[in-house]
């Protein structure tokens, strides 16, 4: 039981840390997308290439560490959600793969036409991957994973609450994203950029905070048990993570932008914790299905938990070794062109990755105004 | 790999959604493994390209290094997110399988997880560390890239032959109650199965890499630069192409003894015999073998050193425990080793003309067959894969589940097999155009680059073609 509950926690501390690193990354392609025309959202979009391009793939692998420990430590809660919500789940997949290719493949095109459609692959589906993240969480949340799962339903993941949670990732990404290029564009020294990504921090923040507090009171709805912890044993967390916005936002109107990236994150990781102490012990709610009976016997959960001590022991200085030459501007992207590459990018029309089609755009909103229809409707049949 | 797609579609009996999930498992698989290869091995000739560059003062060398570092990055990122597309789809098309031994083969994914952080963060700061961390310490942040791949492919290949020799566990009414994770990492069938892929992998990069500069030096490109980046990823794969060889062969003897079905299917061995022959090539349908080259008494010298020797027939188990198209698992295979001694040759003629000239062959013969070792290793890895998979066939985990038990309950797979191929389709067009114009704006730029940001300039007066040997 002890060691079913570490790995719980070293699933949820994995889940968080793609959360604060990755989430940040799909931010990026979603400030990327809004900041503009070609010459007006030139400045962000490069500092934001510049920011995600040496760190992306690293950040990515906790997605894949996730699955890896959810799989091996609770593979019949796995099997269930991998079943019930396959269709959110491949299109998430799908998502992955055109932001990847898209975001590596714009810097090594040419062709203003091709940097603009690859742009958009990458912006676009950085906004539907952490959507579709985030219904299949809310889905778990709300109880509408089964045990010995045998079905997709759509269902499964269009109730209010996947919905809202899927509104929310997208919203909790945009906003940690925001919050950190604050701090890359004070390190560079460019007041303009970050008075930019200041505005558009308190932005997201505010529509983070919303979502935050319209998911809490759907939970109470779809899943009361869940929504009388989070309210009960696990309010301190919820007051903190409310605290770190807070926080956040007074200390951005104040012009400050010391510890604002540490105090986004840990908001961000509260609000995880929250949702996995207040669920505990029960891994899909609904389900009798809990994180000692899910699954993997002892020796297998003994052997995670070293595995992700020595995670710790070498990947942790790895990491710190990698944002520490990127803070110290010892990385650049396009060096391993070197001079040649340089020579090319003089060449080329005034750089900086172009905005996407205005079609794209358009096609966001449509999105997300149907997405807002859809949590309308289900709330009315709800009722 | 197309083509076993559509094969394995068109024969396998089985109905339901096995058939279009075995059919998307090897179109994605088939297509990563090539990357993934990349990812193993090609960070080893990037790493001797910069070791040769720095030791000797070689511009040359330092700029292959610093171009194929480029490429490197693309097809990172590539495998990267095709990877990832596994990942899923070991829970999205294969729940039974996570369900019951999920608990079993996860650990060794969990140490390829360790050893893929490693990759990615020591990428990063290799690639993009080129200017700034100069000379010799950049080099060593690319040592941890290449031996992460090395350990990484260890840790996946370990679960792929735990599913051929399932092993270190328990189970208690369909439920696992232990596992050894050391037992299960270093599985029966892993002691040849790991070095195999490994070894795999470094001919694919070498080869293909070097393919990239024998088209060129064809083309009459006839500079130092397309010498030597011919030579430092050939010698590299031509060097382990006869370890590889006796691998594959060792691994041969191990399937006949520990999977004698998959055994039989790859040697149309129909019935236990001893004295069995060798088949070369032949299609085998409704019980007799079309064309093909027999060889008496072979297969079983091969096996046991002696004709006398007993081999297994598929006819030890019923036809439901046979695997389906055995002319397709004879036929890769036969497709597989054909060509690993069509690249052993290559690797001889270089060697030879090297022990009597101290050059590359000037044959045009030689550089046509340069040009095609990557395509060559490339077709045989991938043959070697369907060899294996197709071969274990109806079990997912040998002897213990069915691929079909295996499968999801979910319908559409059919639908995220078209979607997926398409996806694949236009990914792999666009890296190779991608990887093309980087080729060209290279060209543009001229061969040696005029100045190295570190580094005195090198020596320009060295013999074509030696350098990397």
């Amino acid at each position: 039981m002890i060691a079913a509950a570490a790995v719980g926690a070293i699933l949820l501390a994995s889940v968080t840390l793609y959360a604060v690193l990755g989430g940040a990354d799909f931010g990026g392609g979603l400030w990327d997308l809004l900041a503009g025309g070609d010459k007006r959202g030139r400045a962000p979009r490069e500092l934001i290439d510049d920011t995600i391009t040496p760190v992306w793939e690293a950040n990515h692998v906790w997605l894949v560490f996730d699955l890896v420990i959810f799989w091996t430590a609770f593979p019949h809660a796995f099997a269930d959600v991998m079943t019930a919500a396959a269709l959110p789940l491949w299109l998430a997949v799908g998502g992955i793969v055109l932001r990847g290719a898209g975001f590596a493949f714009r810097k090594e095109v040419q062709s203003l036409g091709l940097q603009r459609l690859l742009g958009a692959t990458f912006a676009f589906s950085s906004l539907l991957t952490p959507f579709f993240m985030g219904t299949v969480v809310g889905a778990i949340a709300a109880g509408q994973i089964p045990d010995g799962a045998s079905h997709a339903s759509l269902s499964t993941w269009t109730g209010a609450t996947s919905l809202l949670t899927g509104f929310l990732f997208v919203a909790a990404c945009g906003y940690l994203a925001a919050v950190y290029l604050i701090g890359e564009a004070a390190r560079r020294g460019d007041r303009r950029l970050r008075v930019y990504f200041t505005r558009r921090a308190q932005a997201a923040g505010v529509v983070t905070g919303a979502l935050s507090l319209a998911t809490l009171t759907e939970l109470h709805s779809s899943n009361a048990q869940l929504f009388g912890r989070l309210t009960g044993r696990a309010l301190p967390l919820v007051i903190v993570a409310a605290a770190c916005g807070v926080a956040v936002l007074a200390l951005l109107t104040a012009g400050r932008t010391r510890g604002v990236r540490v105090l986004a994150a840990a908001g961000v990781a509260a609000v995880i914790w929250g949702w996995g102490v207040a669920q505990y012990p029960v891994l899909l709610p609904g389900t009798g299905v809990t994180l000692s009976n899910a699954g993997a016997p002892h020796a297998t959960l003994v052997a995670l938990i070293v595995l992700f001590a020595v995670v710790v022991l070498i990947i942790g200085p790895s990491f710190a070794l990698l944002f520490a030459l990127q803070s110290r501007s010892l990385l650049h992207a396009g060096d391993s062109g070197t001079a040649l590459a340089a020579a090319a990018s003089r060449t080329r029309p005034p750089s900086g990755p172009p905005g996407p089609p205005p079609s794209i755009r358009a096609a966001v909103l449509a999105l997300v105004a149907a997405g807002a229809l859809v949590r309308a409707l289900t709330r009315r049949r709800g009722r | 790999m197309r083509f076993a797609d559509v094969v394995v579609v068109a024969v396998a009996r089985t109905g339901g959604q096995v058939v279009p999930a075995r059919a998307q498992m090897a179109a994605t698989l088939g297509f990563h493994i090539i990357l993934a290869c990349m990812g193993i091995a090609l960070p080893t000739i990037v790493l001797l390209a910069e070791f040769i560059g720095l030791r000797r003062a070689d511009e040359v060398a330092m700029t292959l290094a610093r171009r194929w570092s480029q490429a490197m990055g693309v097809l990172v990122a590539v495998g990267a997110v095709t990877g990832t597309v596994l990942s899923f789809e070991m829970g999205l098309l294969w729940p039974g399988l996570m369900r019951q031994y999920g608990a079993v083969l996860g650990f060794p994914f969990g140490v390829e997880g360790l050893f893929f952080f490693l990759e990615a963060i020591f990428t990063a700061i290799y690639l993009y560390g080129w200017r700034r961390l100069g000379g010799w310490a950049h080099f060593w942040t690319g040592v941890p890239i290449a031996l992460s791949g090395i350990f990484g492919a260890m840790s996946v290949i370990a679960v792929n032959s735990w599913m051929n020799q399932p092993g270190g566990f328990t189970a208690q009414g369909g439920r696992i109650v232990s596992v050894n994770p050391w037992q299960v990492f270093f599985n029966h069938a892993a002691p040849y199965e790991m070095p195999h892929m490994i070894l795999a992998a470094y001919m694919v990069a070498g080869f293909t890499v070097a393919a990239v500069y024998a088209v060129g030096i064809l083309r009459g490109r006839r500079d130092r630069y397309h010498y030597t980046g011919f030579a430092i990823p050939f010698v590299l794969a031509a060097a382990v192409t006869p370890v590889q060889i006796y691998v594959g062969d060792t691994a041969a003897r191990s399937i006949a003894s520990g999977q004698p079905v998959k055994f039989a299917s790859m040697e149309y061995v129909a019935q236990t015999a001893r004295d069995v022959p060798e088949w070369l090539g032949g299609v085998y349908a409704n019980g007799h073998i079309y064309g093909g080259l027999r060889i008496p008494g072979l297969d079983s010298l091969l096996v046991g050193f002696s004709t006398r020797t007993q081999v297994t027939g598929w006819d030890s188990v019923p036809p439901s425990g046979r695997p389906p198209v055995v002319w397709l698992i004879h036929l890769c295979f036969d497709v597989m080793v054909g060509l690993g001694f069509l690249l052993l040759l290559a690797g001889l003629w270089a060697l030879y003309v090297w022990w009597r000239r101290r050059r590359l062959p000037r044959s045009r013969l030689f550089w046509l067959l340069g040009a095609v070792s990557g395509v060559a290793a490339i077709v045989a890895m991938e043959c070697g894969w369907v060899v294996t998979e197709v071969g274990r066939q109806p079990w997912v985990v040998y002897r213990l589940q069915t691929t079909a038990a295996a499968a999801t309950t979910n319908g559409g797979v059919l639908a995220s097999l078209g979607i997926i191929v398409v996806l694949y389709a236009v990914l792999g067009a666009a890296t190779i155009l991608i990887l093309r114009s980087l080729a060209r704006r290279w060209r543009r730029a001229g061969a040696p680059e005029p100045e190295v940001p570190y580094g005195p300039p090198g020596p320009q007066d060295r013999a074509f073609g030696r350098a990397g040997t």
